[in-house]
């Protein structure tokens, strides 16, 4: 806001703004900043008022929590007594002492360049694909793929897939064709957890950024493909290189940041789905390190330290995705 | 209008591309498309097994005798306990709809300002949102609790409405479709004489219509799957996942009426899934009103 000069306002200004006399340039320059600032929040008065539902509800339970949880990584707090200040020591302690914790961050790292590429790929050219088909086909593929979000937990089928026992579906089918000799303990396994992990994850990872994928494309108008046909577009992929992305910058960024938190922030399925924490924590993720010291064990100050460290990295690889798809997206 | 719509429709039937790749592009589609619904379609044949059925070896992708016996243990249940039934469901309903109706509201009118309006402040609130969306923790939750006692919100309605209503995820998705809608849009709408509010509802919202359909979706799948667990304590005011999942937890507990209660709850957003995207697809046939 404060390298808005005022000439950009004369522009935009509307019939609301009696008071902004574009003769008098002289004076408003003359104005001080603060005085300049206030004016412009009293011309936007109704801007203020649509903003204020939204942004009362955020202050209150989202942004105040988050700033009071910040500060708790450097405190020690069990719950019951008053947080005592305590500096680094946390991160001290995380860093140098926490074998599990490294372990951890090494998991996320894995998880998150696996399934967040791969499900962000997966995304977008699912919802490519399924935008090349007729009408209802188009509504009923995107009902499926979006069908595991919207079933929430369901997460007692899959045990019941991966189930160690010779009932298991996986282990029962494996053997029956007989690609295995002996029921496999897809859950418990040190081997098998992380694999497993990750192929749930995929399977609950098309969100909100394929159906925000999904709606961008709808939203394009058709005449810019027939346009594109007139122009001599011929194959399917000059029209997706050539229409369909530069239209979906924004959906596209969107998705970006939902697949990567989703990544850096997993937890819930190796939660779910197998015991916590897993075996010889090979499935075990940051997010499931600060639960297991937040929920289970009462260590507030510890589990903040570990989300304010998660916290930052998703920072950092925002701050990345934007970079590389501000250069190919200009958004 | 229909009459054209259908016309053009047709006409589009294939722009660029063939036949051949649609067809594969449709194979392919079904094959993971499969891959996506087996669990789901495994949790529907678990709750139709009868009891005896879950021990057959090999395990059985379709029940023998398909038995509505696990619904009605549920509902049995569900009806024997000292709250009624239709009291939970109603708490499920009435969470949902405020939730999902005051967050399109509140979401898309702060989208606007934030996205269109140039007023000091809005690049501030653009960045909060985009980091709060980063911030998922499993900490904020008791900092939440903290706000709301000092409210006295705690075990009321409120508990389970207001901390969903304001998500980063609302704003951020229906700010990154109204940027696109071009400004010189806004501008005619000013000159025009409309304001602020009327520029939003009646100019920005009609054509970012796949957006808010979807943000609709997103709402009422979350809002239906509210469990307030920590926020509730009062049986009255329980919402239904509660409920069914602490059904599925107790005595009665067995296989086939956990999978009948996570059939049952995950009905309604799949309902209204496709209710939401068939309206989508059918608007957008004939609307182009983007530059």
């Amino acid at each position: 806001m404060e390298n808005m000069n005022p000439e950009t306002i004369t522009e935009k200004k509307s019939e609301i703004t009696p008071e902004i006399n574009p003769e008098t340039p002289v004076k408003r320059i003359e104005d001080s900043k603060f005085r300049y600032t206030l004016r412009e929040m009293k011309r936007n008065k109704y801007a203020y008022a649509m903003l204020s539902p939204y942004f009362i509800l955020f202050l209150l339970l989202t942004a105040i929590p988050v700033m009071m949880a910040l500060p708790m990584g450097f405190t020690n707090f069990n719950m019951v007594n008053f947080p005592q200040w305590v500096g680094v020591s946390n991160f001290q302690t995380l860093f140098m002492e926490d074998e599990v914790f490294l372990l951890s961050i090494q998991n996320t790292l894995v998880f998150a360049l696996i399934t967040g590429p791969l499900s962000y790929a997966l995304c977008f050219m699912l919802a490519w694909f399924i935008n090349q088909l007729p009408g209802v086909l188009k509504t009923i593929f995107t009902f499926i793929f979006y069908a595991p979000t919207l079933s929430g937990n369901i997460y007692a089928t899959w045990q019941l897939i991966f189930s160690g026992d010779a009932y298991g579906l996986a282990n029962a089918y494996l053997m029956d064709m007989g690609f295995l000799n002996s029921s496999r303990e897809w859950l418990i396994d040190a081997d098998l957890i992380l694999g497993v992990v990750i192929i749930v994850q995929l399977w609950i990872s098309l969100g909100a950024g394929f159906l925000a994928i999904r709606a961008g494309f709808q939203g394009i108008p058709r005449d810019r493909y027939e346009a594109g046909a007139i122009e001599g577009i011929k194959s399917r992929a000059q029209e997706l290189l050539y229409i369909t992305i530069p239209a979906m910058g924004p959906q596209l960024l969107f998705a970006a940041v939902m697949q990567i938190t989703a990544s850096f922030a997993a937890g819930d399925v190796s939660r779910f789905l197998t015991a916590f924490p897993t075996t010889d924590y090979r499935a075990h993720s940051i997010m499931n390190h600060a639960f297991d010291y937040g929920s289970l064990r009462f260590e507030m100050g510890y589990a903040s330290a570990i989300c304010f460290i998660l916290f930052f990295s998703m920072l950092l690889a925002n701050w990345g995705i934007k970079k590389v798809l501000g250069k190919y997206l200009d958004s | 209008m229909g009459k054209k719509m259908k016309l053009r429709v047709t006409k589009r039937k294939r722009l660029s591309g063939s036949v051949g790749g649609d067809i594969a592009i449709f194979l392919m589609l079904s094959l993971l498309g499969c891959f996506m619904l087996f669990p789901i379609y495994l949790s529907v044949v678990q709750s139709l097994k009868p009891p005896e059925e879950f021990f057959i070896f090999p395990p059985r992708m379709i029940p023998i005798n398909p038995t509505g016996q696990n619904f009605e243990e549920l509902f049995r249940a569900a009806g024997n306990m000292w709250v009624p039934f239709s009291r939970y469901l109603f708490n499920s309903v009435f969470v949902t709809i405020v939730v999902t109706v005051s967050q399109l509201i509140f979401a898309s009118m702060a989208a606007y300002v934030l996205s269109k309006v140039k007023a000091p402040g809005v690049r501030l609130l653009n960045r909060a949102v985009e980091i709060a969306l980063l911030f998922q923790s499993t900490v904020t939750f008791i900092m939440v609790y903290m706000v709301m006692a000092q409210l006295n919100m705690i075990d009321t309605y409120f508990a389970i409405t207001l901390p969903f209503i304001a998500t980063p995820l609302s704003l951020f998705f229906m700010r990154q479709f109204m940027g696109q809608i071009p400004d010189s849009m806004i501008e005619a709408a000013h000159i025009d004489g409309a304001g602020h509010f009327r520029t939003c509802w009646q100019i920005v919202m009609p054509n970012v219509k796949p957006a808010w359909i979807t943000l609709i979706i997103f709402a009422f799948t979350a809002a239906w799957q509210i469990t307030g667990w920590s926020y509730i304590f009062s049986e009255s005011l329980k919402p239904l996942p509660t409920v069914l999942e602490q059904i599925r937890l107790s005595g009665i507990a067995r296989a086939g009426v956990g999978a009948a209660a996570s059939v049952f709850i995950m009905t309604p957003p799949m309902l209204m899934f496709v209710f939401c995207q068939s309206n989508v697809i059918e608007t957008m046939a004939h609307s182009g009103l983007k530059e």
